[in-house]
C-alpha cells in the first residue's frame, strides 16, 4: 500500500488541524487521515461552551496562565501552559479567518462568555455549539488542500513500530472487512478520550480510549490517567451534556429545597441572580461542583428524576430570548429528553464522566517516546490540564498543539529518510489477521463483548467514582483485571467482513480494559486528594505535595498486571499555592 | 411496555435481497429509536448494523427512514408510534447494509461547492486580526451553517431520488451559507456549480427537505434563495458574453 509522510488517526478537532498543519507546511508532503467515522461525526462535535483565549484589554497571558495552572491543581506543566497561553488567540483568529461563526458583540467584534474557573471573560463561543461549528469549519476547510488523502472509516486497530521508531499503521477499512499496513514516517494520535470506560458519562459511543490504548501497548505511558473529569451537569438518564456556559451566562445550581448549595463547599459567598461572578459560586472550576453534588447526595439534599438523584439548574431568569440568543441548544436538549422547558422550568442534572486529562505522554512538542509517534487533543498528555481541566481550555489546545503536532510531524518526516521493515509490518499484518479469526471463532465458554463491557463500565462507577476509597479501588482494579482475562474468551456474534459492527465493539471493549486498569492503577497509588482525584480514606483527604507534586505513568505489561512510576512536574514558573475560589480564592489571590 | 419493530435487513454476503426481520422490544417514554436499536443489537441479534455516536443530535451519524419518514434516531422516540414501527435505511442512498447508507454519495456534493471561507485576494494586510462581522451579518447565514450533514435532506429529496447526480438540499444550503457569509469572496467560483442542471434548477420546490430537518436549517430556503443568485450570475455570464 501507500506511503505517507504523516499519517493522522482520527479526525476530530485536533486530528483535522494537525493534518491542515502538515499540508501548509508541505504542500507537497502526503498526508493520510484516517478515522473510524466520518470526520464531522467525531466528538468534538458535541463541544458546546467555547474556547478560551486572552482576548480582553483587562486580561493577560499571567492571569490565564495562572487560573490554568491553579485549576489543575499545580499539576500541569507549566511551560507547557505558558506556550499554550500565549498561542491561544492566534489559533482561534485562524479559525475564524477559516469561516467560524464565533457570536459577535454589536460592533462586530468576538465577543467572550464568562467559564468556571476563569478570572476574567475570555471564552469565544459560537452560540452553545461551538465544537460543532469548529469541528465542520476545521472539516470543510481540509477540503481545500489536496495532499490530504482521507480514509473515512478505516478504524485503525495498531500502530506498527520497529525499533523504536513508527512505521505506520494497521487498519480495518470498515467497508470491506480487509486489513491494512499502511506506511508512514510518522504518525499524528487524535482519537479522543475514553469517556465510555464510566456507565455514566457526556460521550459518543466512538470514545473509547483506541489511540491510548495502541500507543500504551507499545511501552509509552499513559499519564495521569487517575485524573476523569466529572462534568457537573449531564442529564440524568442519558448523561447528555448541558453546557458549563449556562452558568457562564447566570444560570444557578439548587438542591431540591432551592437552596443555593454551592456556598457551603468554598464557592460562596451567594453571588445574586443575574449577577454571576467569575471564580465565584456556579463559576468555580467543575471538580469542585461535582465533588460538590457528591456531598449534598450524602446529606439527602438531592432531589429525584426517573429514579436518579438530581440537583437543579435554573435559567429561568435568563428570558427567553436570552437563552435562544445564547443556548439554543441546551433548550432544545432539555425539551426533547428530559421534557423541561428551561425558559419556565429548572433542569434536572447530575455530574457524568465527561473527560479524561490524562492520556499518552508526551513531550511540550507532541512527540511521544516512540520516535516519530506524536500524541494531541485529549488523547494525549501534553501536561496542559494538571488534576482537572478547566472548561473551553480543550478546545484550544485541539488547535495549538494539533497545528504544533501536524508541523513537527510533517518537518520530522522530511528530514528523515527512513527504510522501512516491510517484513516486520506484513508480520504484524498477519498476526492481526489471526486474531480477528480468534475473535469470531466460537467458543464453548463464549462470552459477548455485550456482558463484559456492562461490568467494565459499572465497575469503573462503583469503585472509581468522584470520591474513591483504597477498598473500593482494589475491588474496581481486581475486577477490571479479571474481565481482561474473560477477554480471552470473547466471541463475536456477527462473522460476516462488511460492516461488522459487532466486531469493532468488541475491539474498542479491548482498548477499553486496557485503559481502564491504566485509570484504577493510578487511582488506587495516588493516596492524596487533588483536582479531580479525591479520596476519602484517612490520611489521604488533602493535597501531599511532599509524596504527590507528581505525575503518574502507568505502563502496559503484557501477560502481566501493569505498573505504575512517577515523574517530576514543571513547576519552574509558579510556586504550588492554595488553590482557593470564592471569597477566600479572592484573599489568597490579595496576599 | 413491549413494541414490536420491523427493521429492513440487508446482508449482502448472506442474501442477495433486503428482508423484513421483526424485534420484540422493550420501551417507555424515554425509549428513543436509537435505544430501541441498541437494545436490539445487544440483545437479539448482534448483526444488527447501524451508525449512531453522540445520541444527543448533533453528530449526525444515526439517520433511518422511521415509517417512511427520514429522521434522526436519537432524536424520534418509540412512544410517537402507538401502531406500527418500522425502520429502514434512508432512501435514495445506496444501501450498503441494513441501516448503513454510502455517505460519500453525499460528500462528493459537499466537496463540489468548495464549503469553505474563500479569502479576499490578495489577503489583507494583517492576518492576526479577527474580521468585523456583526450580529446582523452573522444572523444572515447562520442558520445554514447549523447544517449537520445527516443526510436527512437527500431522503426527503424527490429530485435527488431521481437524479444522483442532483448537488442536493444539503450541499446547496452550505454553499449558500458560505454566499452569504460577509467575510466570504467565494460566490463566484461556486455559482458554476449551482447554476447547472445539477444545481438549484433540479429543485422542483417539495420542500420536503425543510420539513424533515432535524436542526431547522431550512435548505428549501437556501436552494430557492440559490436560483435568484444563479439566474443573476447567469444573465451576468449573458451579458458579459456578449460584450
Amino acid at each position: 500500500m501507500q506511503q505517507f509522510d504523516v499519517l493522522v488517526v482520527g479526525g476530530g478537532g485536533a486530528g483535522l488541524r494537525a493534518a491542515i498543519a502538515a499540508a501548509e507546511t508541505a504542500p507537497e508532503g502526503r498526508i493520510a487521515l484516517l478515522s473510524k467515522v466520518y470526520p464531522m461525526r467525531s466528538h468534538t462535535v458535541a463541544a458546546e461552551g467555547g474556547a478560551a483565549a486572552v482576548t480582553r484589554a483587562d486580561d493577560s497571558f499571567a492571569a490565564h496562565f495562572a487560573d490554568t495552572v491553579a485549576g489543575g491543581d499545580w499539576l500541569a506543566e507549566q511551560g507547557v501552559v505558558d506556550y499554550f497561553v500565549k498561542h491561544a488567540y492566534q489559533e482561534l483568529v485562524q479559525m475564524e479567518h477559516w469561516g467560524c461563526p464565533w457570536s459577535r458583540q454589536t460592533n462586530g467584534d468576538v465577543q467572550v462568555r464568562r467559564f468556571g474557573g476563569m478570572k476574567t471573560e475570555r471564552t469565544w463561543f459560537a452560540a452553545d455549539k461551538t465544537g460543532f461549528h469548529m469541528l465542520h469549519t476545521l472539516f470543510q476547510t481540509s477540503l481545500k488542500y489536496p495532499n490530504i488523502q482521507r480514509f473515512d472509516e478505516f478504524f485503525v486497530v495498531d500502530l506498527l513500530v520497529n525499533d523504536g521508531e513508527i512505521n505506520g499503521v494497521l487498519a480495518l477499512e470498515i467497508s470491506t472487512g480487509e486489513l491494512h499496513a499502511i506506511q508512514a514516517k510518522t504518525v499524528i494520535m487524535a482519537t479522543g478520550g475514553a469517556g465510555r470506560v464510566f456507565r455514566f458519562n457526556t460521550n459518543g459511543g466512538i470514545v473509547t480510549g483506541d489511540g491510548m490504548a495502541m500507543a500504551y501497548r507499545h511501552g509509552v505511558a499513559l499519564r495521569d490517567m487517575e485524573f476523569v473529569q466529572y462534568h457537573p451537569t449531564g442529564l440524568p438518564g442519558s448523561g447528555i451534556l448541558i453546557t458549563e456556559a449556562s452558568r457562564g451566562e447566570g444560570g444557578v445550581l439548587v438542591n431540591k429545597d432551592g437552596y443555593r448549595y454551592l456556598q457551603d463547599y468554598g464557592l460562596g459567598p451567594e453571588t445574586p441572580l443575574g449577577k454571576p461572578e467569575n471564580k465565584y459560586m456556579e463559576l468555580g472550576p467543575r471538580d469542585k461542583l461535582s465533588q460538590a453534588f457528591w456531598q449534598e447526595q450524602k446529606k439527602g439534599r438531592t432531589g429525584n428524576y426517573n429514579g436518579s438523584d438530581v440537583v437543579y439548574l435554573d435559567l429561568r431568569h435568563l428570558g427567553k430570548d436570552y437563552l435562544y440568543e445564547r443556548l439554543p441548544f441546551i433548550c432544545d436538549l432539555a425539551k426533547s429528553y428530559v421534557n423541561i422547558d428551561p425558559v419556565t422550568q429548572l433542569i434536572p442534572i447530575r455530574p457524568a464522566v465527561h473527560y479524561t486529562m490524562g492520556g499518552i505522554e508526551t513531550d511540550a512538542l507532541t512527540e511521544t517516546a516512540i520516535s516519530g509517534l506524536y500524541a494531541v487533543g485529549e488523547c494525549a498528555s501534553v501536561g496542559l490540564h494538571g488534576a482537572n481541566r478547566l472548561g473551553s481550555n480543550s478546545l484550544t489546545e485541539l488547535l495549538v498543539f494539533g497545528r504544533l503536532a501536524g508541523e513537527h510531524a510533517m518537518r520530522k518526516a522530511q528530514s528523515t529518510d527512513r527504510q522501512t521493515d516491510m517484513g516486520k509490518n506484513q508480520e504484524a499484518l498477519r498476526q492481526w489477521q489471526q486474531k480477528l479469526q480468534t475473535l469470531m471463532a466460537s467458543k464453548a465458554n463464549g462470552v459477548t463483548w455485550v456482558q463484559l463491557k456492562r461490568e467494565l463500565v459499572q465497575a469503573m462507577e462503583d469503585g472509581c467514582g468522584i470520591y474513591r476509597t483504597e477498598s473500593g479501588l482494589q475491588a474496581s482494579l481486581a475486577k477490571v483485571r479479571q474481565l481482561k482475562q474473560q477477554y480471552q474468551q470473547v466471541q463475536v456474534g456477527d462473522t460476516s467482513r462488511a460492516y461488522n459492527t459487532d466486531l469493532l465493539q468488541c475491539l474498542e471493549l479491548e482498548f477499553c480494559l486496557d485503559v481502564a486498569e491504566a485509570i484504577v492503577l493510578a487511582s488506587l497509588e495516588r493516596r492524596e486528594s487533588r483536582g479531580a482525584h479525591q479520596r476519602l480514606d484517612e490520611g489521604m483527604t488533602d493535597r501531599n505535595d511532599q509524596d504527590f507534586l507528581r505525575h503518574s505513568q502507568v505502563f502496559f505489561q503484557s501477560q502481566a498486571d501493569a505498573t505504575l512510576t512517577w515523574q517530576a512536574v514543571d513547576t519552574s514558573l509558579s510556586t504550588p499555592g492554595e488553590r482557593a475560589y470564592g471569597a477566600q480564592g479572592q484573599q489568597s489571590e490579595a496576599r | 411496555m413491549h413494541k414490536d419493530i420491523q427493521i429492513k435487513r440487508y446482508l449482502p454476503e448472506e442474501h442477495a435481497e433486503p428482508f423484513w426481520q421483526t424485534f420484540h422490544v422493550p420501551y417507555d417514554d424515554t425509549t428513543s429509536i436509537l435505544d430501541a436499536l441498541n437494545y436490539i443489537k445487544e440483545e437479539l441479534d448482534p448483526t444488527v448494523s447501524f451508525r449512531w455516536s453522540c445520541r444527543m443530535a448533533i453528530c449526525g451519524s444515526c439517520g433511518y427512514m422511521v415509517n417512511g419518514i427520514p429522521k434522526l434516531g436519537c432524536k424520534d422516540f418509540v412512544r410517537n408510534y402507538p401502531s406500527a414501527l418500522h425502520i429502514e435505511p434512508l432512501a435514495h442512498f445506496t444501501v450498503e447494509r441494513d441501516l448503513m447508507v454510502a455517505m460519500d454519495e453525499f460528500l462528493q456534493h459537499l466537496e463540489a461547492v468548495k464549503p469553505y471561507l474563500i479569502a479576499e485576494q490578495p489577503e489583507p494586510t494583517e492576518p492576526h486580526k479577527p474580521h468585523r462581522q456583526t450580529p446582523a451579518q452573522l444572523a444572515k447565514y447562520k442558520q445554514f451553517a447549523n447544517c449537520i450533514n445527516c443526510g436527512l435532506c437527500y431522503a426527503a429529496c424527490p429530485q435527488f431520488g431521481l437524479n444522483p447526480e442532483f448537488v442536493g438540499p444539503g450541499a446547496i444550503a452550505l454553499a449558500h451559507r458560505y454566499n452569504l457569509d460577509s467575510r466570504d469572496h467565494g460566490k463566484v467560483e461556486r455559482m458554476p456549480v449551482l447554476n447547472t442542471h445539477n444545481g438549484v434548477w433540479s429543485c422542483t420546490f417539495v420542500g420536503f427537505c425543510s420539513d424533515v430537518c432535524p436542526k431547522g436549517v431550512d435548505p428549501a430556503a437556501a436552494v430557492n434563495q440559490g436560483k435568484v443568485e444563479s439566474a443573476k450570475s447567469m444573465l451576468i455570464q449573458m451579458f458579459r458574453g456578449g460584450a
